[in-house]
């Protein structure tokens, strides 16, 4: 059941993705993403009727901890690597 | 340097029994225990390690390329000396005190550049050490650089990297394989004695099978992965990268452990991994699945790989076929899983926090999708498309469920399988180290190179690259152990009994001379 991957749906994957790709990219992105599914169809081969999904290999419970603060106030630190930033936070486009 | 021929007969050779220890020429031609034990005794200084690492590195580092950071000379001589003391007043007295090790570009390290070989963290300096690093550091390892691979551990050659390509050991002219390139190629051209690898869906084994060198990657949940920046959650250990099986088992025993800033690492005892180096191996019991050498596999592989399950048998150990079945079927499911956990992973990246940030938007949304389309180089944007699609409503059960439930299938036949045998044996890959330049433009054919190693990802289990052999042309060529999950031990055994029985294979980049 190969999905075409076309235009319009590349456009999706971009809003999905927060991708904006070049004109000159797109047909051969459509193209890759295209052969990547048609090989990945294989899989329907597999007769996977009520078979449970895999997702964690190691068994595993919930791990809890008390809500304690362990490091140091690291704000300094943190902010040194952004971008942009005014007065001790981080600056963004204007959102409204 | 004239102060190495002054030394050399102080530390050679009495004491090594490595293999190829007839041209050593500089402590990077030890192992990374050998080299430990000569500092502990005293034999050598660690400033003395420190300034042979450094001469290796800038002798082969124009052909190789194996690093995208490396640190400061003096500051290298600095903590050298710190070492030293501290190995002096008898605070640091493990095997790795001193010895100098390089760290792929994904693992954090703090105060020194972290990029995962992309743009978007071409500027990045952590402000936390990964636990693994803080564990070599606690055990007097000393940082010498970080090292290239491929973006985001995306890819299979070290070619998609923004920083440049790595170039293999055994000839200029081959990819060092990937996404661990930069650390394979470092230990295959003796730049440091061990380095760390991070492996998805085969990302220590196959560059260590291309480099000739050798690489576990360990149970998943047994080494911390906080510090490690994220690809595919659910498939990624690191692990080290070495010139013999003694160092890898040292290694691991020294990053391996229960961390609680790790939700999915495992509680579990130290298992003493060194006492599994033993040539003993009468009795265990070797599963070679006939699936692992299918027509697409190269002959000269299959001799090899043929030619070692001869050893091991005449070893004592007990080998027979098998079929594992399902072979073909982790590829397609390691992608789609791989991929849709890349895309959630990677959505961190937004140009706010750190990173690169585009120059010109009008908005918002615009800066977000500028800054990630011209961060990120195409194989991660085509992954990251990819994944969003698998995951997206109406597709999400035809794929990403699809993946899971083949990965269920792909466990029990493991399961199964493990039930028969100690170990599987196999090759690491179909082929041997292509030219540069030639896989990126068939990526299918690319990801058809990992058939043979993300099924160990898909599936959590230990399973370590050895060299087994060259090929006509003279590229190494890798055999596989894998274990079931947390026998680390019967892996290290099998591969440490097998390694005995040959010689250390040295690059000629790491010989002196020139690699073809």
């Amino acid at each position: 059941m190969s999905v075409l991957i076309d235009e319009k749906m590349l456009d999706h994957l971009g809003v999905l993705s927060k991708l904006e790709l070049k004109e000159e990219e797109r047909k051969k992105t459509c193209e890759d993403i295209g052969d990547m599914l048609k090989y990945i169809d294989k899989l329907n081969e597999l007769d996977t009727e009520g078979v449970d999904p895999l997702v964690q290999i190691i068994p595993m419970e919930n791990v809890f901890r008390q809500d304690k603060i362990s490091n140091k106030n690291e704000k300094d630190k943190m902010l040194a690597n952004a971008p942009q930033k005014k007065d001790g936070q981080y600056v963004v486009p204007r959102t409204i | 340097m004239h102060r190495k021929k002054k030394t050399v007969n102080t530390w050679f050779p009495e004491q090594s029994d490595f293999a190829g220890k007839d041209d050593i020429l500089s402590l990077m031609d030890f192992t990374a225990v050998e080299l430990g034990e000569k500092i502990k005794s005293g034999d050598v200084s660690v400033v003395d390690a420190a300034k042979d690492c450094l001469d290796a590195i800038e002798k082969s580092e124009k052909d190789i390329c194996a690093f995208i950071t490396r640190i400061d000379e003096k500051e290298v001589i600095r903590q050298a000396e710190e070492i030293q003391k501290k190995i002096d007043a008898g605070e640091l007295s493990g095997p790795l005190a001193g010895v100098p090790v390089a760290i792929k570009d994904n693992i954090c390290t703090e105060g020194i550049r972290t990029t995962c070989a992309s743009r978007i963290l071409s500027d990045f300096i952590p402000p936390y050490s990964a636990t693994v690093v803080s564990k070599l550091q606690n055990e007097g390892a000393l940082i010498v650089g970080k090292t290239n691979m491929d973006e985001f551990a995306m890819g299979s050659t070290t070619e998609t990297s923004y920083f440049g390509v790595t170039k293999n050991p055994w000839n200029l002219n081959r990819v060092p394989g990937g996404s661990s390139g930069g650390s394979a190629a470092a230990v295959s051209a003796h730049q440091v004695t061990f380095a760390l690898g991070s492996d998805t869906g085969g990302s220590i084994r196959q560059p260590c099978a291309y480099c000739g060198v050798t690489g576990i990657k360990p149970t998943y949940g047994s080494v911390s992965r906080n510090g490690l920046i994220a690809y595919g959650s659910s498939l990624e250990q690191i692990g080290p990268i070495a010139k013999d099986v003694r160092d890898c088992a040292v290694i691991l025993e020294a990053i391996m452990g229960h961390d609680t800033k790790d939700s999915t690492s495992v509680k579990r005892k130290k298992p003493g991994l060194l006492s599994s180096l033993t040539e003993d191996i009468t009795g265990v019991r070797i599963g070679v699945p006939r699936d692992y050498f299918n027509s697409g596999t190269d002959i000269q592989i299959k001799d090899a790989v043929l030619e070692a399950v001869k050893v091991l048998t005449k070893k004592g150990a007990v080998v027979e076929e098998f079929d594992l079945s399902l072979v073909e079927y982790a590829v397609p499911a390691y992608y789609i899983i791989a991929s849709a956990e890349a895309g959630s992973n990677l959505s961190r990246f937004d140009g706010v926090k750190y990173g690169f940030r585009t120059k010109e938007y009008n908005d918002l949304h615009q800066m977000y999708k500028r800054t990630r389309s011209e961060g990120f180089g195409d194989e991660v944007k085509r992954r990251i498309m990819l994944g969003s699609f698998v995951l997206s409503a109406g597709y999400y059960d035809a794929y990403y469920m699809k993946a899971l439930k083949s990965k269920a299938l792909i466990k029990k036949a493991f399961d199964s399988a493990f039930e028969k045998y100690d170990v599987i044996l196999g090759p690491v890959t179909p082929s041997v180290a292509p030219e540069t330049g030639t896989s990126l433009k068939d990526p299918i054919k690319m990801y058809l190179g990992d058939i043979y190693t993300v099924s160990a990802n898909l599936a959590g289990l230990p399973a370590i690259s050895v060299p087994c052999g060259l090929d006509e042309e003279g590229m190494p060529i890798g055999l596989q152990l894998m274990g079931d999950c947390f026998n680390e031990k019967d892996v290290l055994k099998v591969a440490y009994a097998f390694e005995k029985t040959r010689d250390y294979q040295k690059s000629p980049a790491a010989s002196g001379g020139k690699a073809v």
